[in-house]
């Protein structure tokens, strides 16, 4: 039985001041929010952190190894002790909630949420991070929940014992794979590419494993296979070739990220990738709204790198304001 | 060794501050083949230990039949969270609420004490017209940061309405329950054995869910 770990979180949908105007609005608590949020708390801006969840993907990532000071953490452990650092300021934490809406009125910006609140800031970061990329594949829309995942650390457990396969073999991918070992029988990987793309580290367990895990690179999916629940899934060689069938009963797909930015489209300038356009002081194209972390077109998702530019956004936040006030 | 190390403890301890009724945890447990139910034992005589608003009293499952019916506990380890006067509001835990899900059973002793459910205006006006009993099932695994917004708002409605049972899952340690429902992504929302739905989605479309099964 894995050990069992306790985590205090904070009140979910906590109130927010409406008919308030904050200094600064943080929208979106991954590494890059929360750290902007410890920056902007110390140079005592009146300040609303407001996210769907705390933690963002670092929840979904289950051990990290590269974020200094820890040779070892759990993703929610991190998550957890960021977010006790962010508890230790007196700032105004909403979560549960999202932000679906920015736009500029007057000198100010105006948030809404799909829950009808309205909220306003003098300055913005905008740091809600990535969200799985679909595998666009027949079958795969039917199948979620039916044994088509995206968030592995999530549902590995509901697969103990059962043959699944992880689509993609980046960082995410060998991640999934590396907590399916304990639970799964056995495990597929595929990829398009013709070998991993995960850190060396990752790979060495995964191939330690042996025979447990069986790679199909240089292939591609044609569809997932399934009526009530997902029976298999079909693959075929890059070059051409027969297809493969493999009877699996859960897809796990890690095939990257896309950016959540909608709440930016038509008023932040964003690239062909839809991330947010920033500069080295992570101003957008917009004076006022600053962003960091994943969904920014810093190249680098890490969570150490999101951290530091989080802290970087609020300190150009801060900068801004003090040469607003008249 | 305690379960809460000290710095837990003391985090539980501020969230605790507040509390006002007294809350009673049932612990039903058996002594052997149940995966947790020591550990659920050890972290309900915990908490009781930080805060003196909160009392465990513990169940065998067969030993004490009555009681296991009169709360309809069928499956262990399972908690059930009762406020003043032993007064039922429909909170369950199946399965140790460790993880993520230690939160949804502070959240739960907080509210029990409250007597609030903390529920918008708009979603205590749309319970209070129901009519059937509606008995919510979340699935959650303790690695899913989404599962405890399901769970809470499943246990908030329960708070608000006499009619509504919440159970909170834990679905690998239940693997026929799992089955049974088809529980492949967590978390999953069953209710009344014929509405369910998967993922924490908002309060408002959570009670519409309800309104559904209940009609």
């Amino acid at each position: 039985m894995p050990e069992l770990k306790f985590l205090v979180s904070p009140e979910i949908g906590k109130a927010i001041k409406e008919d308030h105007l904050y200094d600064l609005v943080i929208v979106g608590a991954g590494p890059a929010g929360l750290t902007a949020a410890v920056y902007a708390a110390r140079k005592k801006l009146d300040t609303l952190l407001i996210s769907k969840d705390i933690g963002g993907q670092t929840l979904l990532t289950s051990d990290i190894e590269n974020y200094m000071g820890y040779h070892y953490i759990s993703g929610k452990e991190l998550a957890a002790k960021f977010e006790e650092q962010v508890k230790k300021y007196p700032i105004d934490i909403a979560v549960g909630e999202e932000v679906t809406s920015l736009r500029k009125e007057g000198d100010d910006f105006v948030l809404s949420t799909p829950t009808g609140k309205t909220i306003k800031g003098r300055a913005v970061i905008v740091a809600t991070g990535k969200r799985s990329r679909p595998l666009n594949v027949p079958g795969e829309r039917e199948l979620v929940g039916r044994g088509v995942s995206y968030c592995a650390v999530c549902d590995a457990p509901l697969f103990a014992g059962k043959d699944v396969i992880v689509v993609g073999a980046g960082n995410s991918g060998a991640t999934a794979v590396v907590d399916l070992l304990k639970i799964a029988n056995r495990i597929y990987v595929v990829d398009i590419m013709p070998t991993w793309r995960a850190d060396p580290v990752l790979v060495e367990r995964i191939e330690a494993a042996g025979e447990k895990v069986k790679a199909f690179f240089e292939h591609e999916v044609v569809r997932i296979e399934g009526g009530d629940m997902v029976e298999g899934i079909v693959l075929r060689p890059r070059g051409g070739g027969d297809e493969v069938r493999l009877p699996v009963q859960g897809v796990f797909i890690e095939i990257g990220l896309i950016p959540n930015s909608d709440l930016a489209k038509g008023f932040l300038e964003l690239n062909e990738a839809g991330e947010i356009v920033v500069d080295c002081r992570c101003r957008t194209s917009v004076p006022g709204v600053f962003a960091a972390g994943d969904v920014t077109n810093v190249p680098e998702k890490q969570v150490i790198i999101a951290a530091g530019e989080g802290a970087k956004a609020a300190l150009s936040a801060y900068a801004y304001l003090i040469s607003q006030r008249r | 060794m305690p379960l809460l190390d000290e710095h837990v403890r003391e985090e539980v301890k501020r969230e605790f501050a507040g509390l006002s009724g007294k809350v009673k945890l049932l612990v039903f447990t058996q002594e052997f083949e149940c995966d947790y139910c020591a550990e659920t034992r050890a972290l309900a005589e915990e908490l009781a230990q930080i805060s003196e608003k909160i009392e465990v009293e513990v169940h065998d499952l067969l030993g004490s039949k009555a009681v296991a019916e009169k709360y309809g506990i069928d499956k262990i380890p399972a908690i059930v969270v009762l406020g003043e006067g032993d007064r039922d509001y429909g909170i369950r835990f199946f399965g140790v609420p460790a993880g993520y899900e230690f939160s949804s059973l502070l959240e739960a002793i907080k509210m029990i004490s409250s007597g609030d459910s903390g529920l918008s205006p708009e979603a205590r006006e749309a319970v209070k017209g129901l009519k059937n009993p509606v008995h919510i099932q979340v699935f959650v695994t303790l690695t899913c940061p989404y599962c405890p917004m399901a769970v809470q708002i499943a246990h908030r409605l329960a708070v608000e309405s006499d009619l509504i049972r919440a159970d909170m899952i834990e679905a690998s340690e239940f693997p026929h329950l799992a089955n049974r429902y088809g529980v492949y992504a967590v978390p999953k929302v069953v209710m009344n054995d014929r509405v369910s739905f998967e993922g924490a989605l908002p309060e408002k479309a959570f009670v519409d869910y309800l309104l559904q099964a209940a009609s």
